[in-house]
């Protein structure tokens, strides 16, 4: 692929990302950042793709703490983000039986 | 004939890539409504399992006989570290959670930059160099500044670090060197000097002290917008490494965090009515210094405290309620009792609202995450220019740890350092029962009129115990 083709990609991305994250509302802004934490996991993709390439102790090492972070990212943001919008979904009666466990985590 | 082509691998890999991103769009709108938001977050979810799986196939990417054990040995780590972390945060802990998150994030492509730069340099591949160094060398900056500044900023609400702004002599300029090194060795390197293994260390370096100097002096009232800068900076590099590493995925995920951190910064400045620009230069730091002009505490008159019998007396025959939250209310983690409280004021007929200032609290949204962990109907909940026109009909209202977002010296003090800034109009209700640790400032440091108006009552002591003994004498009257 071409540079300019990336670039092209890259400023549609971000007109599209404006587009949509501008139609969030200010209540979901923090599950948003936690959910937008994970997407920048993606990172964890480079990380993937450099690993047989590296040489020696150092990039091995490195290359390994950047997959962990990035999967750090991705596990903890999705599921963090999971757990917060679940407690903004209108509860009727059936999830209250879920809640006490996370109410314990959460409100101590 | 197309599906010949489609399922050559490169060709599929992309595609999947496509897909990929398509859902992190898709996920990403599912967002806009509480009712969609958890499918939303799923679907994203899906994308990202896509991708990875994807990358996992392109051929090479496996191969070595160690490559496979270490990739696993990251994925294991990484789950092993964020799944705990993220199953047991309490969502009073939430902004450090999301800061340490960016951290790691800036930290994991500073890193791929690092390598990527050692590694092509080594093999000097030329098509390289027009290609990929750019976007290599600005993500190495910026995920190094983010990375470093991140982790300060979580130190700092977790308060191992203290939240007020520490500031060093010459910060500013000190800061302006460090950027000029950081650019400088990239254009250097760009330009292609050879001792370039030493220089990527000193760029990576040189933004790491960068990343430090810009967080420390910002104080903990600037944190939404710190933090919201800072996820702005890591997906805007992982951006920059998707173009390094010519993949569309990385290009769009990291764009579209790049784009909601730099929705959210704006929108938190304007809450604050601050340029993005002065906050970096330096929080509150320099107009706590000089409180010239401003009436000192003394000259103000007492203030009136009062008791959860007499507090609670006068929300039951109120017949309008607004409770205004703040990082008080977190700290106490006093949002279960606010709910109890709610309960019993409507049990005895009396309205309830939220009056929910855009940067109360430490992050985008604070508040609206605490009080539905709370269980508190998010119908409730009214932003601040919705429930400003609706003081006046309040009888009173209650500020539980909120400071700066309810301080009338924002409308009527022009020499205040928050001069400007839209808050939450209590001053223009009935009457405010203000819910207070100690007579401490703010985490600002600035005094609030607020406290001394006649018609404001304090209420002293932790806010949940407080909200509880509130809650049980208006259960007995």
């Amino acid at each position: 692929m071409t540079t300019i083709t990336e670039i092209a990609i890259l400023v549609l991305a971000a007109f599209v990302g404006f587009e949509v994250i501008s139609k969030v509302p200010n209540t979901l802004h923090t599950p948003l950042m936690s959910g937008t934490n994970a997407i920048h996991g993606i990172v964890v993709l480079g990380g993937l793709l450099l690993m047989h390439e590296a040489h020696g102790v150092l990039e091995h090492a490195l290359l390994v703490i950047a997959i962990a972070f990035g999967t750090i990212n991705i596990v903890g943001g999705f599921v963090v983000t999971d757990r917060m919008l679940a407690m903004f979904k209108r509860k009727p009666d059936l999830p209250e039986a879920a809640a006490p466990e996370e109410l314990e985590g959460g409100g101590k | 004939m197309i599906a010949t082509i489609f399922l050559q691998q490169a060709n599929f890999i992309d595609a999947c890539y496509i897909v990929a991103f398509s859902l992190f769009i898709y996920g990403m709108s599912g967002l806009t409504g509480p009712r969609t938001a958890v499918r939303g977050n799923m679907i994203a979810a899906v994308g990202m399992l896509i991708a990875i799986i994807a990358t996992l196939l392109t051929p090479h990417v496996l191969s070595g006989s160690s490559t496979p054990w270490l990739i696993a040995l990251g994925l294991v780590i990484g789950t092993a570290i964020g799944l705990p972390a993220a199953r047991n945060v309490k969502m009073t802990a939430m902004p450090q959670m999301v800061a340490l998150f960016n951290g790691v994030g800036g930290g994991a492509v500073a890193i791929i930059a690092w390598i990527e730069y050692r590694h092509h340099f080594q093999s000097g591949l030329s098509f390289w160099v027009e290609k990929s160094q750019i976007p290599t060398l600005f993500a190495a900056i910026v995920g190094s500044i983010s990375f470093w500044g991140s982790n300060i900023a979580f130190g700092k609400l977790q308060e191992i670090l203290p939240g007020r702004p520490i500031k060093l002599p010459g910060q500013s300029a000190i800061n302006g060197v460090l950027f000029v090194i950081c650019v400088g060795s990239a254009i250097v390197l760009a330009a292609g000097v050879h001792s370039q293994a030493l220089f990527i260390i000193g760029i990576l370096f040189a933004a790491a002290l960068l990343g430090n100097m810009v967080v420390l002096p910002i104080g903990g009232a600037d944190m939404p917008v710190v933090i919201s800068l800072l996820n702005a900076a890591t997906g805007l590099s992982a951006a920059a490494t998707g173009i390094a590493l010519n993949n569309t995925a990385m290009i769009v995920g990291g764009m579209i965090v790049g784009a909601s951190g730099s929705i959210l910064t704006n929108l938190m400045a304007k809450a604050m009515n601050r340029s993005v620009p002065a906050i970096v230069a330096g929080g509150f730091g320099g107009a706590i210094a000089a409180p010239a002009g401003a009436p000192g505490a003394e000259d103000r008159g007492p203030v009136r405290s009062t008791s959860a019998q007499d507090v609670a007396i006068q929300l039951s025959y109120a017949r309008q309620v607004v409770i205004a939250p703040g990082y008080g209310m977190a700290v106490a983690q006093a949002q279960h009792a606010v709910r109890e409280l709610e309960r019993a004021l409507e049990a005895k007929g009396v309205e309830v609202k939220f009056a929910i200032h855009p940067v109360a609290g430490r992050m985008p949204g604070h508040m609206n995450v605490l009080l539905a962990e709370a269980d508190v109907p998010y119908d409730l909940l009214r932003e601040m220019d919705e429930i400003n026109p609706e003081f006046p009909r309040t009888d009173v209202t209650l500020v539980i740890g909120a400071n700066d977002v309810t301080n009338p010296a924002a409308k009527n003090e022009p020499g205040s350092p928050i001069y400007g800034m839209p808050i939450l109009e209590v001053d223009r209700s009935g009457a405010v029962i203000v819910l207070k640790r100690s007579m401490a400032s703010g985490f600002a440091g600035i005094d609030n009129p607020l406290f001394y108006d006649p018609k404001t009552a304090l209420l002293f002591g932790d806010a949940k115990q407080s909200v509880s003994d509130i809650t049980s004498e208006v259960h007995a009257l």
